[in-house]
């Protein structure tokens, strides 16, 4: 009987590791972990990190996020923004244009007639400026809500703000849809000038809640 | 029944097994047509090509440098990664296995392809399943290096590429020069002309600004993104703890392969694979810092199986050896499989910058390709095979292994492939090492970087530890003495001194004397 292509794979890596020595290796975790910071200090390090990425940052106590959220909504002439279930109802209340909550059957062309998007968030990261979106949560929704529009609005607690990536790294699910946020789409392909925008979201906002 | 009395075919290891097979011959795009001193002399003659290169590798290595002295603890991260790196290639087989079974109870379906022939049929036939005869595809190695697309359209199936880089590469019918940004040797100018001449319906209009030329082929795009059913990725990372993969981008268009698509078809490396989902706070550090220079790179997917109703709800993982399994059996070489891919190593190589990545022949350039595509796809033993020639592309000075995120001791690496060819070959190390060194090392303008760069002695002096004959310009200074060597480590350190640069200097000199050794080979 042949083998299948499995087996002979798998073979083909036993046989190789019995052909070298392989010495067994300890794993130095000497690098920064479990690293905390008061609250000003990630505060600045992240909205210094966001701006360098050209995403604008808004900053304000739970309540002033409806206003904030109106506020950049009506700034880029958002008229019908997309919202995933989940997400509370009270951030959208200042705002006077059309919310559309979304749905799994909603094709994803619909999704590109709306003006913009409004999300949660579940994690961020201060020192690489990373915003961490969890597909499996109601007030971030699934993927393809936060891509395809060209203006997302991310709410982010500053409760949920890591000093560095391992702590923020560790707040996930692994098995959830993840997508890690750096500022806006950009590409660098030409003659490595930095472009915004090519295929994900043009515009960042970033609302962040002091006291949340 | 009775027990097979033959060699066993498979299954357990029984005896001393045999040197796994190399990805095959003329398959793929892991061989060029062509030595690297030959096709590195035409390249050289490309003025625009060079200018382009030293602009951009400049940039590049400045923000490298920028983002990775920001981290107190780099050098730990890096100790971290190439450790974790070495530690999973030894558990392999049961990485393997356990990604496998995680991916599969979570909705995925794994297949093992033992080359690059089986894992393009394996794609084409999934495609065909769907119905569809266009792909969408996100920017990978592992499907360029086994020729996906060209096997595809041999089927019948279109594969658009979707990274901004890969599709004026496609547009152009070229090939990609750069791990990271493809169309490096490509001007704005010349990206003006491609998409005015390849994209159906691009405003005659269309001007030379990035931002516009990006603006164009997002319109190109935006309407096959939104239609797609069927897209093919790779992956920068598989967990083998939870069956996540991981796909590090910067544009969108992979979150939109990733995402809008029915089925996923994603194609990685065996040795692409992560024991735990922690070791991505390592290497979500090391990563973008050391390719693009940032902090982090715009966006980065991950995925586990399928989830319903968000994203694709067919998805398959393709688990590629092609010639792994020969580069792993080797217990210096396979440390090259620890690369993540990140490019710095090419951006920081004195030869890759004056000749670009279409000299190496093979889908990986630079300093890591030198090593990789001969460990890959073989070296043939003869003096025909153009991978034989890599090794020799380079001035062995030691800047890639300073780079590397994973500590990758290519120069070394580079050293034992010299020496494996050169024992099939019977052909003087050094006589090899000239001809493609020389090349690229001979002008005089050059010999300035060849000088701040060189780290030619350390493979020359060889096993005895002397110099025995140093290469042109060098060779006629000695010619006429043994040249101790100094220990490789601090050869550079050496060399930045003020009796290293005085002996370089002395040895340029003379060599001068003696101008039939700067003849490339063939001129
Ligand atoms: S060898 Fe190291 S520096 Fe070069 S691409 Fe691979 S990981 Fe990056």
């Amino acid at each position: 009987m042949t083998a299948t292509a499995r087996e002979t794979v798998l073979r083909r890596v036993r046989d190789a590791l019995a052909l070298s020595d392989h010495p067994e290796v300890e794993v130095p975790r000497a690098y920064r972990t479990g690293r905390s910071l008061p609250d000003e200090e990630r505060l600045a390090l992240f909205t210094d990190r966001l701006v360098d990425y050209r995403a604008r940052v808004h900053t304000g106590p739970s309540d002033r996020t409806a206003a904030l959220i109106a506020e950049v909504l009506q700034e880029h002439g958002a008229q019908r923004v997309g919202v995933p279930t989940g997400l509370d109802p009270a951030w959208l209340t200042a705002f006077d244009g059309e919310v559309l909550t979304d749905s799994p059957d909603i094709p994803a062309p619909a999704l590109d007639a709306l003006d913009g998007v409004v999300t949660s968030s579940a994690v961020s990261c201060a020192e690489t400026g990373t915003i961490f979106l969890d597909g499996g949560a109601a007030d971030q929704g699934r993927r393809a809500l936060t891509l395809v529009p060209d203006l997302h609005v991310c709410v982010v607690d500053l409760s949920s703000v890591e000093a560095g990536v391992p702590e923020a790294v560790a707040r996930l699910r692994p098995t959830r849809p993840l997508t890690l946020i750096s500022g806006p789409s950009a590409t660098s392909d030409i003659e490595l000038e930095r472009v915004e925008g090519v295929h994900g979201p043009r515009t960042l906002e970033v609302v962040i809640r002091t006291d949340a | 029944m009775s027990r097979p009395t033959g060699p066993p075919t498979n299954g357990t290891f029984l005896g001393m097994p045999a040197v796994p097979p190399r990805s095959p011959y003329g398959t793929g795009h892991l061989r060029g047509t062509r030595k690297f001193p030959e096709a590195a002399r035409d390249e050289l003659g490309n003025e625009q090509l060079r200018r382009n290169l030293g602009r951009a590798t400049r940039t590049i290595r400045g923000k490298r440098l920028d983002a990775t002295g920001e981290l107190p603890d780099w050098e730990r991260l890096r100790d971290a990664g190439a450790a974790i790196k070495s530690d999973t290639m030894n558990r392999l087989p049961e990485l393997l296995e356990q990604l496998e079974r995680k991916v599969t109870e979570h909705g995925g379906t794994v297949h093992w392809a033992r080359d690059g022939v089986e894992a393009n049929e394996i794609v084409a036939r999934l495609v065909k399943d769907t119905g569809s005869d266009e792909v969408l595809k996100v920017k990978s190695m592992a499907t360029q290096e086994i020729g996906l697309n060209e096997h595809l359209e041999s089927e019948g199936i279109t594969a658009y590429e979707t990274d901004l880089a890969e599709l004026i590469v496609q547009l152009a019918g070229d090939q990609p020069s750069h791990i990271l940004v493809p169309a490096i040797h490509r001007n704005r100018d010349e990206i003006r002309e491609i998409f005015l001449r390849e994209i159906p319906g691009v405003d005659p209009g269309l001007d030379t600004v990035p931002a516009h030329l990006a603006a164009a082929a997002r319109a190109y795009l935006r309407e096959k993104f939104m239609t797609a059913r069927v897209a093919v990725s790779g992956a920068n990372f598989g967990i083998a703890e939870t069956g996540t993969l991981s796909v590090v981008e910067s544009e969108g268009n992979g979150r939109m392969c990733l995402t809008l698509p029915e089925t996923l078809i994603t194609v990685m490396g065996i040795e692409k694979v992560l024991p735990r989902f922690a070791d991505l706070e390592v290497f979500l550090q090391l990563l973008p810092r050391s390719s693009t220079g940032e902090r982090m790179n715009p966006y980065t997917s991950m995925w586990t199986g399928v989830t319903p109703g968000d994203g694709p709800q067919d998805f398959h993982l393709v688990l590629l050896d092609n010639g792994r399994t020969a580069a792993l059996a080797d217990r210096v070489g396979r440390e090259a499989l620890n690369c993540i891919r990140c490019s710095a190593c090419l951006n920081v190589c004195p030869v890759y910058e004056r000749t670009g990545g279409h000299a190496y022949g093979s889908v990986y350039p630079g300093p890591i390709g030198a090593v990789l595509t001969p460990q890959l796809a073989g070296m043939h033993g003869t003096d025909h095979d153009p991978n034989s020639s890599l090794p020799y592309a380079s001035s062995l000075c030691g800047a890639c292994f300073d780079a590397c995120p994973v500590k990758i001791d290519i120069p070394s690496l580079l050293v034992e492939l010299r020496h494996q060819h050169t024992e099939e070959s019977g052909t003087t190390a050094e006589a090899l090492a000239m001809k493609a060194a020389a090349a690229v090392m001979k002008r005089p303008k050059l010999f300035t970087a060849a000088q701040r760069t060189a780290g030619l002695g350390r493979v020359l002096a060889g096993r005895s530890g002397t110099f025995s004959r140093l290469p042109a310009p060098f060779s006629g200074w000695s010619d006429s003495r043994d040249t101790p060597a100094p220990p490789a480590q601090s050869f550079r350190s050496w060399l930045a001194s003020a009796e290293g640069a005085a002996t370089m200097r002395a040895a340029a000199a003379e060599g001068a004397r003696h101008p039939d050794d700067d003849a490339p080979e063939g001129s």
